[in-house]
């Protein structure tokens, strides 16, 4: 299977990332070689076995519903590049 | 066309958990921007997350409740997209093994109908945070304190066929999970939150119709009037033959109207996979058994119990039961005023009354159920008559004070002097001779008429404070004369 430049493009939208034309095309070809080897893979016969959703074999450890952490807004916000009103600023976002 | 409407719900509630669902921040509603986060709520790198066991419980209780499979494993999901209020740049959610599999509610429509219907599955999954859209220099500001915040998405089948059922229907969610005490049901803050999918078809026509969903509706009275707009929309179009675009739409309760958020062709592609952060969740059967054995009594119960032990009518016990802080309510002035039926009857109508008038829940009654219980008591032991009743209650729902203080401080205690009873009837008499004389003179159907008259001047001239069961037998001795 081989992915068109187009794809590459929706991939790195739906993930923010700029590309330029040079990087996009590089991706088509490495993300292009990941997916024949996953479609290599398809050939083994899988029927009957679970999906693996993790590769521990272990369970989940569960927490107590207890509130363990205080505020630290202020070294929050000292983080980021613009703040105000105990808000973090970011460019207009209209859905 | 005759058009039958297809519904299915998606109802996102919030669970009444003390911390955040994968952090231990405070889930506290109303706190000052960003004060609840933590470095997992703000998606830093590194920053692992930790699941909360109450969340777990939670969801396993409602399970139970619905009558649902519950998901001995379960493992969570990355739902991946990109928002500001957001930080992660996923959704921690379920997909493929959620909590909650397959289970069923009944609800009762108007007309004693019960009706099943079916729940897809419930899962277990955060909140985002929220941007705020004022001009802040310009930009947008994201406040993160309800970023993890524990939500059960509770997803229906599309069983539901007109707006009565679907409201019906959330109703009953509303009230199996403030039973459960998983939630505290606060649809004006955004606790209980639904998304409504909604399709129409031809009469008789086996194939669903495309489908719209009107996202974030959240009072019981936006959803029935979201659901008969949008119906209207989708017939108009189909009517004149055109086709309904699959996409989300927003209901704009001041313009009653819905309008197109976003249509589902360019929607987010979401890439879910397993989460590798967080194990799968394991159950045993003894904890499931568990919580099973420990439900407390869901509103069903709640109405078959109030039935039997208070023998009330099966619409009074459904009205009752429909909320918990109703039932207690009830029970409560029951147990003060000691007649659950008198209670029943008070809650239901006088009480009611000022609580519709005014817009109020029963939780922001003016009037405790304490205080109610102590005017029923009065009622009870013939202090004052029913009638003066309404009056007291009308003065304790302005405030001024209990039952025995206001019936004190106005003098309305009833009248019980037997000899006293006796002198203002004859008064009565005495003020009225043509009628009496009348009355002498008729056979007894007329008699029977004609007593409503004597007893309306002998209450008029006790000022309604006479006892009206002693007033009946004198009455009627001295008329006979």
């Amino acid at each position: 299977m081989s992915l068109e430049k187009q794809d590459v493009l929706k991939i790195a939208h739906l993930a923010r990332l700029s590309l330029d034309d040079n990087d996009a095309e590089q991706y088509q070809h490495s993300l292009t070689s990941v997916l024949d080897l996953v479609e290599q893979m398809q050939s083994v016969d899988t029927d009957g076995v679970e999906p693996l959703s993790h590769p521990l074999e272990a369970k989940q450890r569960l927490r107590d519903d207890v509130v363990t952490e205080e505020n630290r807004r202020e070294a929050f916000l000292a983080n980021a590049p613009q703040t105000e009103a105990g808000l973090f600023l970011v460019p207009k976002v209209i859905d | 066309m005759n058009w039958e409407v297809v519904i299915g719900l998606e109802i996102h509630a919030q669970l009444s958990t003390q911390s955040k669902l994968f952090s231990g921040a405070a889930t506290s509603f109303g706190a000052e921007p960003n004060t609840n986060t933590t470095l997992v709520d703000l998606g830093m790198p590194g920053a692992l997350p930790v699941f909360n066991k109450e969340a777990l419980r939670m969801a396993v209780m409602f399970g139970q409740a619905v009558n649902a499979e519950i998901g001995m494993t379960s493992v969570f999901a990355r739902k991946n997209y990109f928002y500001p209020d957001l930080p992660k740049g996923y959704q921690t959610s379920q997909m493929d093994h959620p909590i909650v599999g397959k289970g069923h509610l009944d609800i009762t429509l108007d007309d004693g109908t019960v009706k099943r219907v079916g729940i897809t599955r419930a899962h277990l999954e955060e909140d985002a945070g929220k941007s705020l859209h004022e001009d802040f220099q310009g930009m947008t500001g994201i406040d993160l304190n309800r970023s993890s915040t524990p939500l059960l998405e509770i997803v229906s089948e599309p069983d539901m066929r007109s707006a009565k059922e679907a409201v019906a229907y959330v109703k009953m969610i509303h009230s199996i999970v403030t039973y459960l005490g998983i939630c505290d049901g606060n649809m004006a803050e955004g606790s209980m939150r639904c998304d409504i999918n909604i399709s129409l078809r031809p009469k008789g026509q086996e194939e669903f119709g495309t489908r719209t969903e009107i996202k974030n509706v959240n009072s019981f009275r936006f959803i029935e009037r979201a659901i008969y707009t949008e119906i209207e929309r989708q017939a108009d179009i189909l009517e004149d033959g055109g086709k309904i675009t699959q996409e989300t739409r927003l209901y704009d309760p001041d313009k009653d109207e819905t309008r197109s958020m976003r249509s589902k062709e360019d929607a987010n592609d979401y890439r879910y996979f397993p989460c590798p952060d967080l194990l799968p969740v394991e159950l045993t059967q003894e904890y499931v058994d568990e919580i099973a054995a420990n439900l407390p009594e869901l509103p069903v119960q709640k109405a078959e119990r109030f039935m039997s032990e208070y023998k009330l009518s099966e619409y009074d016990a459904g009205v009752l039961s429909a909320t918990r802080a109703m039932a207690d309510y009830f029970e409560e002035v029951a147990k003060v005023a000691g007649n659950a039926k008198l209670a029943a009857n008070w809650v239901m109508g006088e009480l009611s009354k000022y609580l519709n008038t005014e817009g109020k829940e029963i939780t922001e009654s003016a009037v405790t159920a304490e205080q109610l219980g102590g005017l029923l008591v009065r009622i009870e032991d013939n202090t004052i008559n029913g009638k003066t009743a309404k009056n007291v209650l009308q003065s304790m729902w302005e405030g001024e004070g209990s039952a025995d203080e206001i019936i004190e401080a106005k003098g309305l205690k009833q009248v019980t002097d037997t000899g006293a009873i006796e002198s203002m009837i004859q008064g009565v008499l005495d003020a009225n001779a043509a009628q009496v004389e009348q009355f002498r003179a008729s056979d007894e159907d007329k008699q029977k008429k004609m007593i409503g008259f004597f007893m309306g001047q002998v209450m008029k001239a006790s000022q309604g404070k006479a006892n009206p069961g002693m007033v009946t037998p004198i009455l009627n001795k001295l008329l006979k004369g």
